[in-house]
């Protein structure tokens, strides 16, 4: 138990250190970029080419290959960031800071994909491009949110500050996710309630379904890859006077 | 841990519970305005202003779909299985309009002869997705 303990312990020590981090991305980085693009084009060639066309909907649906997996990754960043701002606030971990002004834009990026991609879903199947129902003005509240804190993060000239400030916001945004998610539970809206189940059988038929979940996986390994690029550029931003970096510049060249 | 963390996530979790719970009273407090659409039971039970546009929203019940030949009005009824409500329109309807199937429609309301003249239709399409085949497979 012990062992196990001072494993993450280690791990947890590592990941604040910043060379440790930049060593380690660039290795990560070629192979995660290869898998998340190979991954990404058998769900998406699987999915538009190779699944039935659904019987109300017919080839309109297949737009959920693209709409889900942004909406999916979007909530699931917003509560990655609100994790790293209780760390932050917490434990004073700079990666934590860091990692919410790195991740905050790719966020902010896939929140619009699934909006503008429910949009072009909308117009043809429900007749409107938007409507004032609580799943989607939720989240435009989390678009708003993402954008809040890539605004109040450069308001600040000294990052300590400003990774103070929106570890803050990160937190108190996150009680927008279950209002999200529970929002077509809770109240009457246009968007339907989800078809994957984790509890009971999906109301999305398996051939469907397939493709459907391979692209989520591709989706969350995009997230992975741009969040390690754009980690390391910010890593590089706040260390480009370092001995540490430029060392390794030098030894790179 | 050191105390002064541990402080840290007291006032943190205090913070915190404290918004949830003045989140939780200001949605309690706007339920009504929050959803979508009024039932039509919900509309026999607190009928609105006729001046004031609202939403109504249901299944199109099966077999009150009347189309007007030589235009593009249209007559059908809006049910949730308990209360009916008679809806006219004229205009273009989204693909997914259909009986059986989920429709909003933005109008108003006379609640004296129960009849909701509407401006906007939308359809609502369930959470079911099926193949073609499959469907056909069943029928």
């Amino acid at each position: 138990m012990n062992k196990i303990l001072g494993a993450i312990t280690l791990f947890y020590h590592k990941l604040g250190s910043y060379p440790w981090f930049y060593s380690i991305s660039s290795k990560l980085l070629p192979i995660s970029t290869i898998l998340a693009f190979m991954i990404f084009l058998l769900g998406i060639v699987w999915g538009i080419f190779y699944s039935p066309s659904d019987v109300t909907q017919g080839e309109i649906y297949r737009i959920i290959y693209m709409h889900v997996p942004a909406a999916s990754v979007a909530q699931s960043i917003y509560f990655s960031l609100a994790i790293a701002g209780f760390v932050y606030l917490v434990w004073k971990m700079k990666m934590a800071g860091l990692f919410i002004k790195a991740m905050a834009p790719i966020g902010a990026s896939f929140t619009i994909l699934a909006l503008i991609s429910g949009a072009i879903w909308g117009q043809p199947t429900w007749g409107t491009w938007w409507v004032w129902d609580a799943r989607l003005t939720s989240t435009l509240v989390l678009l708003l949110f993402y954008l809040a804190i890539i605004g109040l993060y450069s308001s600040f000239d000294n990052k300590k500050s400003a990774d103070q400030a929106v570890s803050i916001l990160a937190m108190v945004g996150a009680v927008n996710l279950p209002i999200i998610k529970k929002s077509v539970d809770w109240w009457n809206t246009l968007h339907q309630p989800s078809s994957i189940r984790i509890f009971e059988e999906s109301t999305i038929s398996s051939e469907m379904l397939y493709p459907l979940l391979i692209c989520i996986l591709s989706f969350y390994l995009m997230v992975f890859v741009f969040g390690l690029m754009a980690m390391r550029t910010e890593i590089a931003k706040r260390e480009m006077t370092k001995d540490w970096f430029k060392k390794m510049v030098e030894k790179n060249d | 841990m050191k105390q002064h963390r541990k402080n840290r996530i007291y006032v943190i979790l205090f913070v915190g519970i404290s918004i949830l719970i003045s989140i939780f009273l200001v949605f309690s407090a706007l339920q009504e305005n929050i959803n979508l659409f009024y039932s039509p039971t919900d509309l026999k039970n607190n009928p609105p202003m006729s001046d004031r546009s609202i939403r109504a929203g249901g299944l199109v019940k099966e077999n009150s779909l009347k189309r007007d030949k030589d235009s593009l009005k249209i007559k059908f009824e809006i049910t949730d299985l308990k209360n009916t409500i008679s809806v006219s329109y004229e205009g273009l309807l989204p693909d997914l309009f259909k009986e059986n199937k989920g429709v909003v429609a933005t109008g108003y309301f006379y609640s004296t002869s129960n009849e909701f003249i509407a401006y906007e239709i939308l359809a609502k399409h369930d959470e079911n997705y099926v193949p073609k085949e499959v469907k056909k497979a069943l029928e």
